[in-house]
């Protein structure tokens, strides 16, 4: 049992939800964060005051999956949200201790096997 | 509007120079109006870029209308189009405007106005993905080649209004005008990348009814100023730009609530334009009731085409064709049905006796889509010769306002490091670089 966290370019956030139902990953939660990676910094002016913006908006998938799905989990994230310019994003895979189904108790395996698969 | 004045005068009258003047800046505000219509209804990473398209037709249009334009629209008599007397401000004096009780320079100003707020419509159709260098020189072009033209057709004695169509505030330049150019122009740029795949949404209703609410108030100098005095017909249309959007109104909420079993609030702002651009040709011609008629019956075509439009593979995308082109269509139409002398002291339509008026009529309803659409495709086609008219999709992807402008409209200021500290400040605050 894994989490995968998918830090993608927010414009390429449909893409990535459209590649994850084809493989039929399910139980996916979305965040908009902000973050720096090796982006070249964008420069704006507002009147006379000119910045450099650091941090680039991404999005942040979070799916938690059983061992085997890990892979097409990653298939997933990599196609939706690939453009080969830099700033694409990253991908991190953590080992998950626990998961519960607050609705009925079920745990781990169970928890994260979406309803109805 | 020439053939509205009852008597040649040489003098300037101060009751109606003062409304125009008033009703001048009430058009102007339409520009800005509309930019924030448009903007609420793109998404956010477009939003700047598309209210910037509003705000440089004030610029080209403006400057263009002063240099070419005018003289264009407005000088002499020609079938086609006008001379070049007044090329470049020249001969444009405090004397009044020719069949007018208004100084020529506010006439001219007040008209200048109209050639900007058009020119901004045909934006509607190219909203995030026109480049905005190629936007400003198609804008500077299409003001004269098609503007100036078609205005000369309705307003400043050209073919249309010499054989006696009647069109009392722009259902030909204006509103059939912006609507089938934008038809051409969303043909000729193609559609967003992302149309017909994801949905694509307004970004902020608010901004799309307040746009619409300040539009509706401009446009009663727009309709109630283009008689060019106080007189019967301006009053006439004054009040029947009151009367025709709150039914187009009306007939928009029982269609969606028929369609949807919601009343929608983009859809009412939708409707109030709609309304406002069907009495915009009839305003001075038709009786309240009429207009009201007017207002109720002749949003169905253009809710119709709102229904249909997204079903196509036509990206034209704020559907300036069915609130513009359509709306002006039936309005020019509908004078040739209900126009009345003894309301308009000019003409009768047919339900009054006058089936000719319904030919005149007739024949704007067709000449202005054809050269609107045929001008603003080959002018676009040619402009394609010479420049990219649409930004690259990885650009489209990442949004109009931070590659064209480097701006966004709702900047957060988190992880942005000054460049170039402000004025008083010596030592730029540290911050903590990331990186």
């Amino acid at each position: 049992m894994k989490l995968v966290i998918g830090i993608v370019r927010p414009e390429k956030m449909n893409d990535v939800l459209e590649a994850l139902y084809r493989a039929e990953v399910r139980g996916v939660s979305v965040s908009q964060v902000q973050g720096h990676g090796g982006e070249l910094d964008r420069v704006e002016t507002y009147r006379g005051t000119t910045v450099k913006v650091g941090l680039s908006d991404k999005v942040r998938f979070e799916i938690a999956v059983s061992d085997g799905f890990v892979q097409t989990t990653i298939d997933a994230l990599c196609e939706g949200g690939r453009t080969g310019e830099v700033g694409d994003g990253k991908i991190f895979v953590v080992p998950l201790e626990r998961a519960v189904r607050i609705r009925t108790g079920e745990t781990d395996q169970s928890a994260v096997t979406p309803v109805g698969a | 509007m020439d053939v509205l004045s009852i008597a040649q005068t040489a003098k300037v009258d101060t009751g109606d120079t003062a409304w125009m003047l008033a009703a001048t800046a009430l058009v102007l505000l339409m520009t800005p109006a509309l930019g924030l219509f448009y903007a609420g209804l793109v998404r956010a990473k477009n939003s700047l870029n598309t209210f910037m398209m509003s705000i440089s037709a004030i610029a080209i249009a403006g400057v263009m209308w002063a240099l070419v334009g005018y003289s264009l629209a407005f000088d002499g008599t020609g079938d086609l189009i006008g001379g070049l007397h007044n090329v470049a401000m020249h001969d444009i004096t405090n004397a009044p405007r020719d069949g007018t009780t208004i100084p020529h320079l506010v006439f001219f100003a007040f008209q200048a106005t109209f050639c900007i707020i058009t020119t901004a419509l045909v934006s509607g159709a190219i909203v995030e993905r026109m480049r905005f260098g190629a936007w400003m020189v198609f804008a500077a072009l299409w003001s004269v080649l098609v503007y100036s033209v078609m205005a000369h057709w309705a307003f400043g004695g050209g073919w249309l209004i010499e054989r006696g169509t009647l069109d009392f505030a722009g259902g030909v330049p204006v509103e059939m005008g912006s609507g089938f150019s934008a038809l051409a122009a969303a043909l000729v740029i193609g559609a967003r990348k992302d149309y017909g795949r994801q949905a694509l949404l307004p970004h902020n209703a608010i901004y799309v009814l307040v746009g619409a609410g300040l539009l509706w108030f401009g446009w009663f100098g727009f309709n109630g100023g283009s008689g060019f005095n106080t007189g019967a017909n301006s009053t006439l249309a004054f009040t029947n730009t009151l009367l025709t959007p709150a039914c187009s109104l009306i007939t928009w909420f029982v269609l969606d609530l028929i369609r949807g079993r919601q009343v929608t609030a983009i859809g009412a702002a939708t409707a109030i334009i709609v309304g406002c651009v069907l009495i915009t040709p009839a305003g001075g011609f038709v009786s309240p009731g009429w207009a009201m008629a007017l207002g109720f019956a002749g949003a169905l075509p253009c809710y119709a085409m709102i229904v249909f439009r997204p079903r196509t593979r036509v990206d034209e995308t704020l559907d300036v064709l069915a609130a513009h082109g359509i709306a002006g269509f039936t309005g020019i139409l509908f004078i040739g049905f209900f126009a009345q002398q003894n309301w308009n002291g000019i003409s009768d339509g047919w339900v009054y006796g006058n089936i000719d008026q319904l030919g005149d009529q007739a024949l704007a309803a067709l000449a202005a889509p054809l050269y609107a659409f045929g001008a603003t495709y080959v002018l676009l086609r040619l402009l394609a010769l010479v420049m990219p008219l649409r930004v690259s999709e990885h650009e489209e992807a990442l949004g109009m306002d931070t590659v064209q402008h480097g701006e966004e409209a709702y900047p957060t200021g988190e992880g942005a490091i000054l460049v170039t500290p402000e004025a008083g400040i010596d030592e730029p605050v540290p911050v903590a670089q990331p990186g």
